[in-house]
């Protein structure tokens, strides 16, 4: 699985991007994270606010940063 | 919905029906509290300068810390009803001017932080919102900020606080309708008119009045964990001018009398990063020594409204005579704004 955490480079990103490792390490979730800064591609997800997080090519959350256990579930796909 | 939440959303009502009378009770009650704290447990003298810049310390702090927490709670509720999605697809078919109306008070109420200013100006553009309705949208943003609005409320009275939306607004209006008559479309990045963006449509999840509260409170969470410390400072500062410097010193700097306080006020505020917070304690504490109001408030929403960071971002987009443009005409639109409060009052 591939997850993308887009977002320019500010705090909240950042924020998002150490979430989103620490959740995949801890559960040890197979999943490539990957940070995307181009500005092109970010807007290619149609995603206004950032950071967005991206799990397999879907946008699951933009603006914000979801709770940790919302992120679990996700990654597990549920 | 499982009992577990269902006692928690419980909780959450139950947190709000004891809080909000409790808040009113601590807030009606707070310069008494002052008094007492000043008077009978630190036995200050009377009269001297130490005892007026305590007492003053005292009684706003805690007074603008909880205007600060109800108002971003509010504010906080109140943005989970608008989405930067929405407000584009309103946007969209407006002309300029009631597009431009429109894009000002809408800019008040989306959420909007300056690291999202380019994807969220790049989503309006694509999907046709034109130039100047788009700029209206992004000087009203940040320019009318919450923490801002507590401050001026706390701190000199809801006169000011109206005054300073409702020229926001003006500014707002005003300068995202000249530069939509300008047709500056040319002076936009090329690519950014050559990007297709795709159109996500995201679903808009059915939000529950109690997901509601939480983003409220959330949003206190952040922002006030963020600013507190600003605003502590700040009023330590002015409660340090309020207790120290002598009455009318500021007149002769930011007077009325004085006819370049007004722009030299904003070109100052211009490269200082925005900090409502800090500022506007300080800023309260000069205007009792003798500057102007509007000397004062030109300097407060150039500090606010134009940022040497956020013109950085826009340079991603926009090529550098639209900055210069933007830049310039919202300073004019201040400058105006100042020299108007200047005249009346």
């Amino acid at each position: 699985m591939t997850v993308k955490i887009l977002g320019t480079g500010c705090k909240k990103c950042q924020n998002l991007e150490a979430k989103v490792r620490e959740v995949v390490q801890q559960n040890n979730i197979n999943a490539e994270v990957e940070k995307v800064t181009d500005l092109t591609a970010i807007m290619s997800y149609g995603i206004m606010m950032t950071p967005g997080l991206v799990i397999d090519e879907k946008v699951k959350s933009y603006g914000t940063i979801p709770k940790d256990d919302q992120i679990l579930s996700w990654l597990r796909g549920e | 919905m499982n009992n577990a939440t269902l006692k928690l959303n419980k909780n959450k009502f139950l947190i709000l029906v004891i809080l909000l009378p409790l808040w009113f009770l601590l807030y009606l009650n707070l310069e008494k509290l002052a008094n007492l704290i000043v008077d009978s447990l630190l036995k200050l003298p009377q009269d001297n300068h130490l005892t007026s810049a305590i007492s003053f310390f005292i009684f706003e702090t805690p007074k603008v810390l909880l205007l600060l927490i109800l108002i971003v709670f509010i504010v906080g509720v109140v943005r989970t009803y608008f989405s930067p999605e929405r407000t584009r697809k309103i946007l969209g078919g407006k002309k300029l001017f009631a597009g431009n109306v429109s894009a000002s008070l809408l800019g008040i109420v989306t959420p909007f932080c300056s690291c999202s200013a380019i994807p969220l100006f790049l989503g309006f553009i694509e999907s046709g919102v034109p130039l100047g309705v788009t700029f209206s949208f992004l000087i009203s943003a940040p320019m009318i900020n919450e923490v801002a609005l507590v401050l001026l409320f706390g701190l000199f009275g809801w006169k000011t606080a109206l005054m300073y939306v409702s020229t926001g607004l003006i500014i707002a209006m005003f300068s995202g309708f000249v530069i939509g008559r300008l047709r500056l479309e040319k002076y936009v990045e090329d690519w950014v008119y050559k990007t297709k963006v795709e159109h996500l449509e995201i679903e808009a999840a059915k939000i529950s009045f109690s997901q509601r509260i939480t983003s409220g409170i959330d949003a206190v969470k952040e922002i006030v964990g963020k600013v507190w410390i600003y605003v502590v400072i700040g009023i330590a500062v002015g409660a340090g001018i309020h207790g120290y410097v002598p009455e009318n010193f500021m007149a002769s700097l930011m007077g009325k009398s004085v006819w370049w306080s007004v722009p030299v006020a904003v070109v100052i505020g211009i490269p200082m990063y925005s900090n409502a917070a800090g500022i506007i304690p300080i800023v309260q504490a000069l205007l009792e020594k003798g500057a102007s109001l509007g000397t004062v408030l030109a300097f407060m929403m150039s500090v606010i409204g134009l940022s040497l960071p956020e013109t950085i971002i826009l340079k991603k987009v926009l090529k550098i005579q639209l900055i210069v443009v933007f830049v310039s005409i919202v300073a004019a639109g201040i400058i105006i704004v100042g020299y108007l409060f200047n005249l009346i009052y």
